[in-house]
């Protein structure tokens, strides 16, 4: 029979210097193990007189519960311990920089001001409708009421592929294209590329974008194009943009006008600190576009299509994408957008 | 156009300063593009003086010493250079202090030792002429010492107005001054053209000249003839007209048809009568290859839609663009020929383009002028003739009109007008538009029948016409803001829109920067892709050779970002486009003049491309991905998810693609596409490195084939699926997209899932063998599945590779 009590001190002595979980396996099975003296102490209790049995078994419960307790404190700490030595050896260097991150990709300047001008109309109630490119001279000028002589029509001013036959000088020929396929009423918006042979300069490349506007309805007014474009302004430059419209001529449309919104850089005051604005060149007003009430002859080339001049009526505008997104960028030179040099696309284009 | 503010005041003047004029202008559709001052600048310092002594310099040859009284106690000491000036005179002086046309100041100074307070002015120095060579000499009546701008024009403004092609009538000082009293209601001074001169002789024009036309170029040619015509400089008055107005003053009568042009937009042209052959004028078609030296020495080659003025023997002048030298006015010249004539507005514009030969006569007849205005233009040219060269009008004027125009009538209903418009205009303010601008409004019942004056006939012909007018000087400004009523009218997006925002957001997020790229590229491009055979759509009139034809696909325009940026620093790219791209369809000369039906004559495909230089970038501790056919393919899968197409690759090369890594993209049994690694050879045309990934899908299928896709519920999550990884050993050679296949044939219905995931060359599985790892799912709807099921199904997958010599690898 050993001195239970001695054998706790002795194991308390062990467990308290171990240093390694390791060691502490070790003294666990030594003193708490299938043939340590504890356990065969507590087998062999059957052994003993039956006066005895009760006091030793309980002090032998004792010293059991009290060395497997301190083993699981003592494991506990070692383990917290080693964590620490090996968690301040994972230390890296926190100023290093992160794993690359895959680049936020960017849309061209180009399409965001074209996505932003078909949301806005989009939620004016208009279509977004597109076109052929490569279109016939029919679309592109006759139906648009361009007299045969008309200037625009010579090659200076018009890509042609063969006779008759040409790439598209405004995004206009949907007007028709969009009144064939569709009676009355329609309200539609018409992005996409326009060409023309100007030789790139600051202000001229040979393709560009556009978008269209068109509605033909039976009561659509002058007054109602001024409503339109003004709350596209609004969205578009600002809520406090006014627009102004004011006589112009486009051999498809009459009246024609030529809109202005006020200058969203300068408020329309023509000065920046005291300097001439850059944007509308101290104008205070910045022309945007051309539009007026659609021809009666334009109608006319569709009237077999539900568009009686006397019945319908409405209005087209067709603006400059480019002309826009220079504007609100303040991009210098419209040959910047086409050579698609990462320094400046990068610089617009991540968000929404 | 630019317009002289003074003189545009001598026949309206609305009493505001020259920038409001220009305003009201500008919303009446005469837009301003620039406001110019001509002449001095504070006209303070310019005075009247009169010469009192003039000594010769004493170190210098060609100078004077003036003492000049400029109405001060003290006479001004000016040293002059000029060689007309005497004691006497009357004169112009500039005080230190003056700023003079050209910005500088004048300043006290010193001239060979003796001190100048001041300058003795010659007409360019004040801006009226261009005369320098001698100081200008005053009427000696002035009053000495009052500012010389009681007395000369030296300082003024000018607009330069934008003119829309519609309105001819702008082209002249007296049309805008009649638009600025429609729109400002300012006084008009009577039109400059109301009066004539009178003729005096026995003798006739008509003896003097024979005149003959073809009338399908020429409307009207008039012709007046003066004698005794003295050429000599022009008034003052009229120089600095014409100098503020842009134009140089040369001789009185040539100053003449310049002056009538810009007062009544109407060209003319003076022959010297004794130099124009035979008596004789003809205007005819030029004949092909025929020549003439025109008023500039250059040497001109007409062809025969030309039209020419010719005397008896030959071509003296491009009808409506420029004279000739032959009977050009000379000081020798005493008799002159008038001409006004109406030229067919598209034949000149014709002519000018093709000489490229624009002037300021072939910019006013182009617009179509009224044959009326020659007669008008006619009126005023002759009483200046006679008050300015002293000439003598001949009685009678050559008129060769021989299908006169009567006036045009339009009819003008007002509530037509109100409904287009969507404002409420009185119609007493329509008839006050209407008579300002020169309309003669008659009211009949609910209409305006609306006679149209000559000047505006070819722009106002329609109902919608005048409407434009009221509108326009009524003032858009009043115009109320409404929006359409509009009740059928939704806005939406068409399936395909829908689709390419997706997927360009897709690749925008994924890190790919978008281009746009011209449409047109060059045919070397096309050949330097190996696609020499490609049908092609070519311009007739290219900008240049590099821009000629357009593009079948979409790839060229990328390498060609691609190239810009790795010359600019950033070889490593990640870029797409989304656009068309063109090939013949029809045969393009088929095109007749009417409406094509909606038929387009060209196949026009919308294309969606993307390439790689770089897949992802490295960093400290991870090298960069390479761009690989499997980088490109990643973005594919991505796209092809969002599109909802069930599709495949199939092995097919390309030219311009790396052999043995490129693929054609199918679905629905069309080629749609294709992907692969640039060949090698390719990517070095455009300055590239390996490897370059690429692919290119024809957007305009891809929506076409899931055009009726639908989208439902499946039941996945009522009963559990049962998760297994196989590894399946086939020969090299065996495709993994082919063990899917077989695999999934024998996974029947309960196959769901199906991807590879890891491939493996090696010892265990033998040469030319490889083992491709593959997570299946299986799944029923209704149940969930035993392993007996599951097992059978495995079974069967043994049975299906057994067929191409595969087996599962325990």
């Amino acid at each position: 029979m050993p001195d239970l009590q001695q054998l706790r001190a002795e194991a308390e002595a062990a467990i308290g210097a171990a240093e390694r979980a390791s060691e502490l396996e070790d003294l666990r099975v030594r003193y708490l193990g299938r043939k340590s003296e504890l356990t065969q102490t507590l087998r062999s209790i059957g052994e003993l007189p039956p006066e005895q049995r009760g006091p030793v078994g309980k002090q032998a419960n004792e010293v059991r519960r009290a060395l497997e307790a301190l083993l699981g404190r003592r494991t506990a700490e070692l383990e917290a311990a080693e964590l620490d030595r090996r968690l301040a050896e994972d230390r890296v260097d926190i100023t290093l920089p992160g794993d690359p991150p895959l680049p936020a990709g960017h849309l061209h300047l180009v399409s965001q001001i074209r996505r932003r001008m078909e949301d806005i109309f989009l939620g004016l109630g208009f279509s977004v409708v597109e076109g052929p490119e490569v279109e016939y001279e029919y679309y592109n000028f006759t139906a648009l009421n361009h007299p045969p002589e008309h200037p625009a029509r010579l090659p200076q001013d018009t890509f042609y592929l063969a006779e008759r036959v040409l790439l598209r000088t405004h995004t206009s020929p949907m007007q028709i294209r969009a009144m064939e396929l569709q009676q009355p009423p329609i309200y539609i918006v018409v992005p996409g590329r326009v060409y023309r042979p100007d030789t790139p300069d600051a202000t001229h490349v040979p393709m560009f974008h556009q978008l269209e506007g068109l509605a033909v309805d039976e009561d659509i007014t002058l007054a109602d194009l001024q409503g339109c474009l003004l709350q596209f302004a609004r969205q578009m430059f600002g809520e406090d943009t006014k627009v102004r419209l004011r006589p112009g001529y486009f051999p498809f449309t009459e009246p024609s006008v030529e809109v202005d919104v006020s200058c969203f850089r300068c408020g329309g005051s023509g000065f920046v600190a005291d300097e001439r604005c850059p944007t509308c060149k101290g104008e205070g007003w910045i022309e945007i576009l051309g539009s007026g009430m659609v021809d009666p002859n334009v109608l006319d080339y569709v009237a077999a299509n539900g568009y009686d001049n006397e019945r319908v009526q409405g209005f087209a505008w067709g603006m400059g994408i480019e002309r826009i997104a220079m504007l609100v960028y303040e991009v210098p030179d419209l040959r910047m957008l086409f050579e698609n040099d990462l320094r400046l696309l990068d610089q617009f284009g991540a968000g929404p | 156009m630019r317009v002289p503010v003074a003189w545009l005041r001598s026949y309206c003047d609305p009493g505001t300063s020259a920038e409001e004029i220009a305003d009201a202008l500008t919303m009446a559709g005469d837009k301003l593009e620039r406001l110019y001052r001509t002449g001095v600048g504070d006209v303070s310092r310019f005075l009247t003086g009169r010469v009192l002594r003039v000594d010769r310099h004493p170190d210098a040859d060609r100078l004077t010493v003036c003492r000049v009284d400029v109405g001060r106690p003290e006479p001004q000491t000016i040293v002059c250079g000029a060689p007309n000036v005497a004691a006497g005179q009357t004169v112009a002086v500039a005080l230190p202090g003056a700023v003079m046309p050209d910005g500088t100041e004048l300043r006290e100074a010193k001239l060979r030792g003796v001190a100048s307070s001041g300058m003795i002015l010659a007409e360019d120095e004040v801006g009226i002429g261009e005369d320098h060579f001698g100081i200008l000499v005053l009427p000696g009546d002035l009053p000495v010492g009052a500012p010389l701008a009681e007395h000369l024009p030296i300082a003024d403004e000018a607009l330069e107005l934008e003119i829309t092609p519609n309105r001819p009538d702008l082209m002249g000082v007296y049309g805008v001054a009649r638009d600025l009293h429609a729109v400002t209601a300012a006084p008009l001074a009577e039109d400059p053209t109301a009066r004539d001169a009178e003729p005096a002789g026995d003798d006739r024009a008509e003896d003097h000249v024979s005149i003959e036309i073809d009338p399908e170029i020429c409307l009207r040619f008039t012709a007046r003839v003066f004698d005794d015509v003295r050429i000599g400089p022009s008034p003052l008055w009229l120089k600095q007209r014409l100098v503020a107005a842009g134009q140089r003053p040369i001789s009185n009568v040539v100053d003449i048809t310049n002056y009538v042009m810009l007062a009544t937009a109407q060209p003319l042209h003076a022959f010297d009568l004794d130099e124009v052959r035979g008596s004789r004028i003809v205007v005819r078609r030029a004949g092909e290859g025929e020549t003439m030296t025109t008023l500039d020495d250059v040497q001109r080659t007409f062809d025969p839609e030309a039209a020419l003025v010719c005397d008896a023997e030959g071509p003296s002048g491009i009808a409506g663009i420029m004279g000739g030298q032959i009977s050009e006015v000379s000081s020798r010249t005493t008799r002159v020929l008038m001409e006004a004539a109406t030229w067919v507005g598209p034949n000149i514009m014709r002519t000018s383009r093709t000489l490229g030969l624009r002037t300021e006569a072939s910019a006013r007849f182009e617009k179509q002028l009224h044959p009326e205005q020659a007669m008008a233009a006619q009126r005023l040219a002759a009483r200046l003739m006679v008050e300015l060269c002293g000439a003598r009008m001949l009685p009678g004027t050559v008129d060769v009109y021989p299908n006169p125009l009567p006036p045009r009538v339009v009819s003008l209903r007002i509530e037509r007008m109100e409904k287009l418009l969507g404002e409420h205009v009185e119609p007493e303010r329509v008839d006050g538009i209407l008579e300002r601008l020169g309309f003669a409004p008659r009211r009949e019942d609910g209409r305006i029948a609306v006679t149209v004056p000559p000047w505006r006939d070819s722009d106002v012909q329609r109902e919608a016409d005048l409407i434009e007018e009221v509108a326009r000087v009524h003032g858009l400004d009043k115009l109320p803001t409404t929006m359409p009523s509009r009740e059928q009218a939704v806005g939406r997006l068409t399936a395909s829109q829908r689709l390419r925002r997706r997927v360009e957001d897709l690749l925008r997020d994924r890190g790919l920067d978008e281009c746009i790229t011209y449409s047109f590229t060059s045919p070397a491009a096309i050949e330097r892709l190996r696609l020499g055979e490609t049908p092609l759509l070519r311009l007739g009139n290219p900008l240049s050779e590099e821009l000629s034809v357009m593009r079948p696909l979409l790839l060229p325009g990328l390498l060609d970002a691609a190239r810009h940026n790795a010359a600019h620093g950033r070889p490593d790219v990640r870029l797409f486009e989304s656009a068309h791209v063109y090939s013949p369809a029809l045969p393009l000369d088929g095109a007749g003049p009417g409406s094509p039906g909606g038929a387009s004559p060209a196949r026009e495909r919308h294309h969606l491309a993307v390439l790689l230089t770089e897949a992802a970038p490295g960093g400290w501790r991870s090298d960069p991905r390479p761009a690989d056919f499997f980088a490109a393919r990643s973005l594919l899968e991505a796209t092809m998810e969002v599109a909802g197409l069930d599709w495949r690759v199939e092995e097919s090369g390309r030219p311009f693609l790396h052999p043995g890594r490129a693929a054609s993209v199918a679905a629905g049994g069309r080629e749609i596409g294709w992907i692969g690694e640039l060949h090698p050879l390719v990517g070095r045309e455009w300055d590239a490195r390996d490897p370059i990934a690429a692919f290119e899908l024809d957007v305009d299928a891809v929506v076409e084939l899931t055009s009726d896709r639908i989208e439902a519920y499946s039941d996945v999550t009522s009963f559990p699926a049962v998760l297994q990884d196989i590894a399946v050993v086939v020969a090299e050679d065996v495709p993994a997209a082919r063990v899917e296949d077989i695999v999934r044939a024998g996974g029947g219905d309960l196959l769901g899932e199906l991807r590879v995931f890891d491939v493996y060359r090696g010892e265990q599985v033998g040469q030319g063998r490889k083992s491709l790892a593959l997570r299946l799912e299986f799944r029923a709807p209704d149940r969930t599945l035993t392993d007996d099921e599951v097992a059978e199904r495995r079974a069967a997958i043994e049975r299906e590779l057994a067929g191409i010599g595969g087996r599962l690898r325990a």
